[in-house]
């Protein structure tokens, strides 16, 4: 299906391929620098971690080294895209958009800037680091911004496909990377686009619930939704990359076709991926929901998969969430 | 440069004009800002009629320099300076305000050409510049004779990201960039030095690498001295900090940081127009 890794769909698939999707981003926007030359890239003292070096070394002087400094960040990028540049700015999550709020909003969006924001080590499952890393409210305040597109890859080689389309596309962006390693779910022959959304599990039969995920979660979406089918209990994933603006026509399809929808993404359940397949829902065709991320909380220290299962986003909380929504 | 005497009087009448422009303006929108466009008239003067290379009939002409106003607030002198420069017609600086208006109360880039950025909430400006400065170093080698000059107010120096600008432009040597400070020594609250003190303001840009030069901001010969050194210097950033008179050119609002934020009502807006016109009663005309 779509040209997916068939690895993702084997009973066992515990020797699925693994990269970080961070990873993805910086090969991607290797691609997209050597494509296009008013790429540049600045980082605020994160360069390895958020795998900007492979553009800094490539490219030494199309890169600026902001320092710890995440509102310069922002400012100095919509400076240069008002020459004509292509700036890619990267950063954690947590400090970039989370400390440069308003300079997204008044010099990037307001401004109509054709800046890309790169916000990595989104999540819980940035892990040991603990909850003051773990950005769980980025997608909610950067949601709200007019213009701006929202992309939350998969997987390491959507990562590279979306940040060669972003590099493409005039306005401005933001990129929600992860920092783990997470399992390889499509091939290079897997179709990107943005703004469409893509069914990444058909069940055999008709499906009952529509399991609509983001990022890494795409994944625990699809190991939900095997186990479930082995139930009796079909349900289809459909694959949100773009968040914003939203594949509403897939979003609603799915739910007539199931009935009822659960939203799957490493964030909190307000504000954000759910948030908004809840508002596209209650306008165009009601149906029960359920929530899968953060409720209202913190994170905290641990590994990635032991605060993945604590938050209850694992493949075990989409089933019970599925249960709850099949007894309703 | 020294500038003849001729010059100098001719810069003088247009920014006698200019905050004639202002207060007309503000009067007709009824809010809005008033000391700080007043008090950088002449600065706004020298740039557009002296030493901008810009084109207003192409705003958009790829090798012009940059002008960066960071505190947008004081955006009735950018829009009087470009109106009597040629942007658009005089006639439209009274739509400031209004629905509708490419004249927005804070200026929107979008809404009108010759706007470079978008400003209001302060402290960014600099930054921007600085991104404005490093692309052009890109694309034009350090030989690059494009200018950028960045507008920034002294209250909006209480801001973090003023200083992360600051330390970034002084590291990467930027000898394309102006900033120009406008030292009025008044912020919305009162007094700089009694919100949030700056001094040694001199030191501070010193210390991250900058060529620091203080005038006085309603001298022409000195304004435009002072430009004519910062392109001069080639291996820092310059900085102008130009002291200036909040409320210039009106003997009753100078000095006064109550007239900050507020507009002139038809009383004082008579007054402030005949006190111009007249060169403060040394003038006999009409308007007595």
């Amino acid at each position: 299906m779509n040209n997916l890794n068939p690895k993702i769909f084997a009973k066992d698939n515990s020797d699925i391929e693994q990269a970080p999707i961070r990873k993805g981003f910086g090969e991607g926007l290797l691609d997209a620098g050597e494509q296009d030359e008013n790429v540049v890239g600045l980082c605020a003292d994160l360069t390895e971690s958020t795998q900007m070096h492979l553009f800094k070394e490539k490219f030494p002087h199309r890169f600026v080294e902001i320092g710890v400094a995440e509102q310069n960040l922002a400012t100095v990028a919509a400076g240069m895209a008002a020459m004509g540049k292509v700036p890619f700015l990267s950063s954690y999550a947590m400090f970039s958009p989370g400390r440069n709020w308003e300079q997204i909003r008044t010099t990037i969006c307001y401004n109509n800037a054709n800046v890309k924001i790169v916000g990595s080590h989104a999540g819980v499952s940035v892990g040991p680091d603990g909850g003051s890393h773990q950005a769980l409210e980025d997608l909610a305040i950067i949601r709200v911004l007019p213009r701006m597109t929202i992309i939350s890859p998969c997987d390491a080689i959507e990562a590279r496909k979306a940040t060669i389309a972003a590099a493409k596309m005039k306005g401005p962006v933001y990129l929600r990377l992860a920092r783990e390693k997470t399992p390889i779910i499509t091939t290079e022959e897997t179709a990107f686009e943005i703004g469409k959304a893509q069914i990444f599990y058909q069940p055999k039969t008709k499906a009952q619930v529509g399991i609509i995920a983001t990022g890494a979660l795409v994944y625990q979406a699809i190991q939900a939704a095997k186990q479930l089918d082995d139930q009796g209990f079909p349900a289809k994933v459909l694959n949100i990359s773009t968040i914003k603006p939203l594949d509403e026509e897939a979003v609603i399809n799915l739910a007539k076709e199931s009935g009822a929808i659960i939203t799957v993404e490493e964030h909190q359940i307000t504000g954000g991926l759910g948030g908004a397949v809840a508002e596209c829902l209650a306008k165009n065709y009601p149906v029960p929901m359920e929530f899968i991320g953060v409720k209202d909380k913190f994170g905290q220290s641990g590994k990635p998969s032991e605060l993945i299962k604590h938050y209850g986003m694992d493949a075990e909380s989409i089933i019970e969430a599925a249960q709850r929504l099949r007894n309703k | 440069m020294t500038l003849n005497d001729q010059t100098i009087w001719g810069l003088e009448t247009k920014a006698n004009e200019i905050r004639q422009s202002i207060i007309e303006m503000l009067l007709e929108a009824g809010s809005g800002h008033t000391a700080g466009p007043l008090g950088m008239a002449d600065i706004f003067t020298a740039l557009y009629f002296k030493l901008l290379r810009h084109d207003p009939k192409n705003p958009g002409w790829t090798d012009r320099d940059r002008i960066v106003l960071s505190n947008g607030h004081i955006c009735p002198i950018l829009y009087a300076a470009m109106a009597h420069a040629g942007y658009f017609p005089i006639e439209e600086l009274k739509t400031l305000r209004k629905f509708g208006s490419r004249l927005q109360g804070h200026p929107h880039r979008e809404w009108l050409p010759g706007l470079e950025t978008s400003s209001g909430p302060l402290g960014s400006g600099l930054s921007q510049a600085v991104g404005m400065a490093l692309a052009d170093r890109i694309d034009s080698g350090p030989a690059s004779n494009r200018y950028v000059y960045a507008l920034l107010s002294d209250g909006e120096l209480n801001a973090g990201n003023i200083w992360e600008g600051a330390m970034l432009a002084g590291k990467e040597k930027l000898h394309n960039l102006i900033a120009i400070i406008d030292r009025n020594n008044i912020q919305i609250d009162g007094f700089t030095e009694d919100i949030m003190p700056l001094e040694n303001l001199r030191a501070r840009w010193e210390s991250w690498n900058w060529h620091v030069q203080e005038i006085d901001g309603h001298n022409f010969s000195e304004i435009v001295a002072a430009v004519e050194q910062a392109k001069a210097i080639f291996e820092k950033p310059s900085v102008i900090i130009a002291h200036t008179i909040p409320g210039k050119g009106v003997k009753e609002f100078e000095r006064d940081f109550h007239w900050h934020g507020k507009t002139p009502n038809k009383e004082e807006a008579k007054m402030a127009l005949n006190e111009l016109r007249t060169l403060g009663g040394k003038i006999k005309s009409e308007h007595e």
